[in-house]
């Protein structure tokens, strides 16, 4: 990606954050939620370097926020970041089997990404959804009463939403 | 919509919500079942049971609920109508057009009167 | 709003846990259905919060009969419209069942599950629709903002609430009403309050679903409160992990500002007042009220030494509270009704109700909202509706990560936070997991340490480096390789870590494996002793045996054993290999002859 447009995405996203706060002082996190979502799931380092400018924060204060988090990401992820909950809840009631099928459908082990570029999976804690456990979330839509069939399907639809 | 800045703006907003909730509330005097099969829509039921709402809502009539139902096997009289209310037997009434609906609220529901010459069966089906 | 020419009303579960389960097409189905047979006029479809009911989800109920269908699929609501709605027959094998299977077509309050509930945070949920503000004012929604506004001090809405014995919701139990007196007190040119919808315990989400199904409770009982300790801005801050409840929660505020229960001049008063959302990124410590703060101002979520106290030093120095979903949800109804109503519920210490989430081994998992003082046994089986397998319950986590293990010999225990604290765990934010006899207690300690340690922040290092001790010591026990030794360890390395720790996560991170020892210590023994897992859990610890005279030799075991490590001929009892076999109960699943069991060791 062309660093010229990075620093000037981000700066959009700084001022439009900025301008939707009342306080001024804590639009770090806030900032940095939207500049993943623009760039795919991660935050690229020239991103970084550009709000660090911009805020006038030096560079390591920047990191030391978002290496903290654990949504946020510093290595590009998939277009789809598959977070599957490991939580007591889910685990009684069959929420091996569902990693073992997400795992197997998808090739690859948590925190890596498919090689088509489409698929994260990533371990989360709970989800609160613990009603129709086991649950995963993808982005930002949940799915419940999950099985391995299920979770084939879910996978399927949407790489073949992507082949169209 | 203007700010609200008196009890009085707010009981307003409530009344009018509070109508809408009403009918999802269950525990009235009664109720009334509109047959909305096939058949009965056919026959006009949706016109009747427009009609009985706007004629409950005219005359104030408010503990009974309308609800649907689907054909109630006398389709040959459609659109039909029971009324049923608390501790009565229920009366199911035939030919209703809106006309007749409003009749029917006016004086079944508000004032306990059977409508007699549109009674097609009374008890249950 | 649209006129009331409506016959009936579809109401249809739009919490998480139902559109996770398939409800935004369910809804789609009732709609097009609808329009299909003409009906779309008079049978309205509304989407509501969560009803609490979520193993039984997607939910809907059918207004003015009051019937209520569960697990909805695209094709029950296709037979639910041309069934119940256009001919009047409801649909049998979509109503709800109670826990002996029997069919229940009455009205919402008549269910068991709802039976002993006294809704008073969740009053709203499943009722109203949570994007439509003028709902919520029709359920005497911001009436307790307007009286509090208009006609009383900040001191008489303090003295109310402290009268009122409400207390956090959130886990620790601190009286709210005297929480808000000390924020007052503190003189300050800024002052704060938070609303902590950070809702991270492993089996609790009675907040979210309080986001999803009511928004404005939440908004009401924060503006009350940033009245009555003189607070002119509020934040809420919600785990990112809950999208639909940011997006609701951000209609209903916009919808307060149109009306002017936010903002400058709040109902023609000089009180102005604003609320924001803050989004977290994913770290359970930020639940931790210091933690909270310091991510809101932009920094990572740790937490710092109190005192002082955020209500004298909080967000950028000033006073601040900072109060759970749940408690702020209870202020409306504590002001309109009065203390003197909101005390008379529940026990001594312990006024109003709880909402549990209950999860686990039980039949009605779900959010149920309980007068405090309600016994254990009451709550799980009356409500719940008991342990489905018929299995024996063994115990009922609650606190999450914090907490601990309540034993069945002590179901009938009354559930307050003194109580609770009696028995060796906490009340914490209402999760409870319910465990029978499969389940290995020092597995379950185990798993919450694991929790610990992945999420402490590691800025001391009692936390830090302790806990992660401690499960090494568990990890070594689960496996065989556990001595006395360790067990004293153990012991004492939790009795230090709850001491030294800095926050509330380090300090209560061994509760889980005290508890546990305090009850099950039998369990511990047997690992260490025996190597034996009394629940055949522990992988290490078990076999897998075929019982040469229930085998019928159908090779069923042998084909689906990922490892080959099954043997024997066709028409002849299979030998299991325990060399070569992972313990993952494959052949256990598929065996038709009741042949194949665990032993231990």
């Amino acid at each position: 990606m062309d660093v010229a447009q990075i620093e000037k995405t981000v700066k959009e996203i700084y001022e439009q954050v900025k301008s939707e706060s009342l306080e001024e002082g804590d639009v770090l996190i806030n900032t940095l939620h939207r500049i993943q979502d623009h760039f795919g799931n991660f935050i690229p380092p020239e991103a970084a370097e550009t709000l660090a400018e911009l805020m006038d924060l030096p560079l390591s204060k920047i990191y030391e926020v978002l290496t903290f988090y654990t949504m946020f990401s510093t290595r590009p992820r998939g277009k789809y970041v598959i977070r599957v909950c490991e939580s007591t809840p889910c685990h009684v009631t069959g929420g091996k089997a569902v990693v073992e099928a997400l795992k197997e459908t998808l090739g690859i082990d948590f925190n890596q990404t498919t090689e088509d570029g489409l698929f994260t999976l990533e371990f989360s804690s709970c989800l609160g959804l613990c009603g129709v456990a086991p649950v995963m979330m993808i982005n930002d839509m949940a799915y419940g009463n999950l099985t391995p069939e299920r979770v084939k399907a879910i996978i399927e639809e949407l790489r073949g939403g992507e082949a169209e | 919509m203007p700010k609200i800045k008196t009890l009085e703006d707010l009981m307003k907003i409530k009344e009018d919500a509070v109508k809408e909730l009403k009918l999802r509330e269950a525990g009235k005097r009664g109720k009334v079942t509109v047959a909305m099969g096939t058949c009965g829509i056919a026959a006009g039921a949706k016109e009747t049971l427009k009609a009985i709402v706007d004629a409950m809502n005219e005359l104030g009539v408010e503990d009974i609920a309308v609800v649907q139902s689907g054909c109630m096997g006398l389709c040959d009289v459609e659109p039909t109508v029971e009324v049923a209310l608390q501790g009565e037997e229920p009366i199911i009434y035939g030919h209703v057009t809106a006309e007749q609906a409003r009749r029917i609220v006016e004086k079944h529901l508000k004032n306990g009167e059977i409508v007699s010459d549109l009674v097609v069966k009374r008890g249950q089906v | 709003m649209s006129v009331a020419v409506v016959a009936s009303t579809v109401l249809i579960c739009a919490g998480g846990a139902c559109i996770s389960a398939g409800e935004k097409s369910v809804k789609q189905v009732f709609e097009e259905k609808l329009r299909e047979f003409a009906l779309d006029s008079v049978v309205q479809v509304v989407e509501t919060g969560c009803m609490g009911a979520c193993n039984l989800g997607p939910l809907a109920v059918i207004y003015p009969e009051g019937i209520f269908y569960q697990k909805l699929t695209p094709q029950a609501a296709e037979e639910i419209v041309v069934e119940h709605l256009l001919k009047g027959r409801p649909v049998e094998k979509y109503l709800y069942k109670g826990p002996a299977g029997e069919i229940k077509a009455k009205s919402q309050e008549e269910l068991p599950f709802f039976k002993r509930q006294v809704k008073i945070a969740t009053r709203n949920l499943g009722v109203i629709d949570p994007t439509d503000i003028d709902e919520y004012i029709g359920r005497d929604g911001y009436f307790a903002l307007m009286k509090v506004l208009k006609e009383m001090t900040p001191e008489e809405v303090i003295a109310e609430i402290k009268s009122s014995g409400l207390r956090g919701r959130g886990g620790a139990g601190f009286p709210t009403g005297l929480k808000w007196e000390l924020c007052r007190k503190n003189e300050a040119d800024q002052k704060f309050i938070i609303c902590n919808a950070d809702e991270g315990d492993p089996g609790a989400f009675m907040d979210r679903s309080i986001l999803e199904g009511d928004p404005h409770s939440v908004l009401e009982g924060m503006a009350i409160g940033a009245y009555a300790i003189g607070a002119s801005r509020g934040f809420i801050y919600v785990r990112a992990e809950y999208p639909l409840a940011i997006e609701r929660l951000n209609i209903a505020i916009e919808q307060a500002r149109e009306y002017g229960f936010l903002g400058e001049n709040i109902l023609g008063t000089d009180f102005s007042f604003d609320i924001e959302i803050r989004i977290g990124a994913g770290a359970f410590v930020c639940g931790e009220e210091t933690a909270l703060m310091a991510s809101i101002e932009g920094e990572r979520g740790q937490p710092r030494v109190k005192p002082p106290y955020p209500v004298q030093s909080g967000l950028w120095g000033k006073p601040t509270v900072i109060n759970n979903v749940e408690t702020l949800a209870n202020v409306p109804p504590i002001i309109l009704k009065g203390a003197q109503w909101f005390a008379s519920i529940g026990t001594e210490t312990s006024k109003g109700t709880k909402v549990f989430a209950l999860a686990g081994k039980i039949r009605n998992t779900g959010l149920v909202e309980v007068p405090m003082g309600i016994t254990l046994r009451e709550l799980i089986y009356e409500i719940g509706g008991g342990i489905p397998s018929g299995k024996k319950l063994k115990a009922v986590q609650t606190g999450g990560p914090s907490g601990g293990c309540i034993p069945a010999e002590h179901l009938d225990v009354r559930v307050d936070y003194e109580s609770l604290k009696e028995l060796g765990t906490i009340m914490g934010s209402g999760g409870m997991v319910v465990m029978d006899e499969d389940d290995c207690m020092v597995d379950v300690a185990k798993f919450f340490l694991g929790f610990t340690v992945e999420e402490s922040c590691g800025k001391c290092t009692p936390c830090r480096e302790g806990t992660k001790v401690m499960l090494d010591l568990l990890e070594k026990i689960t496996s065989g390789e556990g001595t006395h030794e360790d067990l004293e360890k153990l012991k004492e390395l939790a009795q230090f870590i709850s001491e030294a720790s800095l926050c509330g996560l380090g300090q209560t991170a061994p509760n889980p494996v005290l508890s546990t020892m305090r009850y099950f210590w039998d369990e511990y023994i047997a690992h260490v002793e025996e190597k034996r897992c009394p629940a055949k859990r522990c992988k290490a610890l078990i076999r897998y045996v075929i019982d040469p005279q229930k085998c019928v030799g159908c090779t069923a075991c042998a084909r689906v054993c990922p490892v080959a490590a099954i043997t024997g001929e066709i028409r002849k009892p299979h030998e299991i290999d325990p060399e070569i076999c992972t313990r993952c109960g494959s052949c256990m699943e598929v065996c038709r002859f009741d042949a194949i069991s665990k032993v231990s060791p």
